[in-house]
């Protein structure tokens, strides 16, 4: 079964080190979260599967095979990319954008095909992007702009969409079409997703597994019930909560706890 | 849920989706291709000596091959055809399509709507290399002026990008500001030797402003290749140039060699702009308003776009020049004057006319 397994991987830029020591695994139909406070090296880490930054120390295998010997254009179509705020051209139309999405698949002097023209509209009707597919970019909202880049990443084909950040700036029912989005293609493509939150409640909600990073290093890994609670969120984000049952479904929930309450 | 069907190959429906801005755009070129045989045919027959359509329509095909008609007129007027205009003409086409070409290369490489072929010292390099070709000895200068010029235009962009580069990476933004600073550091060197040029200044000053006066056929064998293969290799680049509007990161994760792609363009670009520059000075204006222009028109795609700009520049240029030299004939207007002139306006009409976001 493909899958995608950090082994002891060490991360960074030049000299400084920013992870150390990571290891998990994530499975095909797998959502998998990854959280920490701020500077914890989450996006870092997206970085480093897709190759933008080569391990210090440590492998990153994609079903079996270590991805240094992977070479760009082959790892695009297996790895994607929803970026969080990412710089899209305004003057283009949201069709051309996801249209770049065939990019791995293309060589130098290929224009998009029948086929990839195919894939293009079932990836924008699938996250509902089709009806605004002549618009240009620039005058798309936020959350359209969001959907856009997770058509985009589909349109690639992949098996594994990476997710950076993608609820931020987004308001709550944006945050959890998004979410409910990714998790749909998670299942029904038997996509690996790896997301990156800081929402724990977001991240308990949808997320099969979590891995917490904390200091640049994996603090603790597994379900949400077993990971969420009081004690990991003051040791990790040193903030105080208050994590109850969540009324419909049991998962954790978390609540904030001001300080005039202490 | 629609995304089951990607397994099916056959989806009939799909032509609905087809963008339809890309039949007309390829009119676009088509059209734009003939207006430039007709811009050429036509310009040929203006000038000093006014020579008949008809007339010019006739010289024309019987320069054809299995075509025979009697001369009924003389050879001078077939040597103004052939030997002063045609050439001065291929030239300035040439010239104009690999700036506009140039120009939308770097604005690309750049995302910058601010970027010429001149962004990165190659303007000024080149004329440091014509100035110090004026220095020299009047009998050796008609050769090692453009030749100092296309070696002063390279060595500028080699420096600038040896100094930018860092590691395996060049980045933008460094890249443009040690462009800033070396084009200042050359330009100060040839202010000053313009300073001390004595009674050369004029022809110099010509120069910088540009001009097709005198061109003949060696030239234009001479750049032909450069901005020839240049071209094509842009082209061929179109693709990787519009995921590269994205940003670095999303290009790279998209499966473009970001590096290589950057490496290749910005070396075609300067080549050509040298080539451009080499023989007729520095001709400001088209590198920027042409890619402009055509973007305002027909959008962003670099597929589009880029062929677009080589026709459209390949026919400004060539209605510059010749303007350059029939207006106050018969003196010769610089045609960097002509092209600010008459193509700032123009552009601010299109600008005024579709006011959203073109960059």
């Amino acid at each position: 079964m493909f899958n995608l397994r950090l082994d002891n991987v060490s991360l960074g830029y030049g000299k400084q080190t920013v992870l150390r020591n990571i290891s998990f695994e994530a499975r095909p139909g797998e959502m998998l979260g990854i959280i920490g406070p701020n500077g914890s090296g989450k996006s870092t880490l997206i970085r480093g599967i897709t190759r933008l930054i080569q391990p210090g120390s440590g492998k990153i295998f994609l079903d079996g095979s270590d991805i240094s010997g992977i070479n760009r254009q082959k790892l695009a179509q297996l790895v994607a990319v929803v970026p969080q705020n990412p710089t899209l051209p305004e003057p283009f139309t949201a069709l051309e954008v996801v249209l770049m999405g065939r990019t791995p698949h293309l060589g130098l002097l290929r224009y998009e095909g029948k086929k990839d023209l195919a894939i293009v509209k079932a990836v924008m009707e699938a996250t509902q992007t089709l009806a605004f597919a002549e618009r240009r970019v620039g005058e798309l909202s936020g959350g359209e702009r969001q959907r856009l880049t997770i058509a985009r990443a589909l349109a690639q084909e992949p098996k594994i969409m990476l997710m950076d950040e993608p609820t931020a700036n987004l308001d709550i029912n944006y945050q959890i079409e998004t979410l409910d989005l990714a998790r749909q293609l998670c299942r029904k493509q038997k996509l690996i997703v790896v997301v990156t939150l800081h929402d724990l409640n977001l991240a308990s909600q949808y997320c099969d597994r979590l891995v917490v990073l904390s200091n640049g290093t994996v603090y603790c890994q597994g379900i949400p019930q077993a990971v969420i609670n009081a004690k990991t969120i003051k040791d990790v984000y040193g903030a105080e909560v208050y994590v109850y049952p969540h009324p419909v479904n049991k998962l954790p929930a978390t609540l904030i706890v001001s300080d005039k309450d202490k | 849920m629609a995304l089951e069907s990607l397994k099916d190959a056959a989806i009939p429906e799909t032509t609905t989706v087809y963008p339809i801005q890309w039949r007309s755009r390829i009119y676009a070129i088509v059209g734009m291709a003939l207006l430039l045989g007709i811009t050429i045919v036509v310009t040929l027959g203006i000038g000093s000596t006014d020579i008949p359509f008809g007339t010019l329509f006739h010289i024309l095909l019987s320069k054809l091959p299995l075509i025979h008609i009697e001369p009924t007129w003389t050879s001078n007027t077939e040597i103004i055809i052939f030997d002063i205009r045609l050439p001065r003409l291929l030239l300035a086409g040439l010239v104009g399509a690999a700036l506009a070409v140039a120009g939308t290369t770097y604005q690309g490489l750049f995302r910058n709507p601010l970027a010429d072929p001149y962004l990165i010292g190659v303007a000024q390099g080149a004329a440091l290399g014509a100035v110090i070709g004026f220095m020299l000895p009047v009998s050796w200068q008609i050769g090692s002026i453009p030749l100092l010029a296309f070696v002063g235009a390279v060595s500028a962009a080699v420096m600038v990008y040896s100094i930018a580069k860092v590691g395996k990476t060049l980045p933008m933004t460094t890249l443009i500001l040690a462009g800033v600073a070396i084009g200042a550091f050359l330009a100060a060197i040839t202010s000053y030797l313009m300073i001390a040029s004595g009674d050369r200044l004029h022809g110099i000053i010509s120069w910088l402003l540009g001009s097709f006066a005198l061109t003949s056929w060696w030239q234009v064998a001479m750049v032909t290749p450069y901005i020839l293969v240049g071209t094509v290799i842009i082209w061929l680049y179109a693709r990787p140039l519009n995921v590269m509007q994205l940003d670095e990161e999303q290009a790279q994760q998209l499966g473009i060699n970001v590096e290589q792609v950057k490496l290749i363009l910005l070396g075609a670009a300067t080549l050509i702009t040298a080539a451009a520059v080499c023989f007729c000075g520095i001709i400001g204006f088209v590198g920027i308003i042409i890619p402009h222009a055509m973007r305002l028109i027909w959008g962003p795609d670099h597929r589009f776009l880029l062929p677009l700009a080589t026709f459209a520049g390949a026919i400004f240029l060539i209605l510059a020049d010749t303007a350059a030299r029939t207006m106050l004939a018969p003196t010769e207007v610089p045609i960097g004057v002509i092209t600010a002139f008459l193509g700032a306006p123009f552009f601010l009409y299109l600008l005024r006319q579709k006011k959203r976001a073109i960059f």
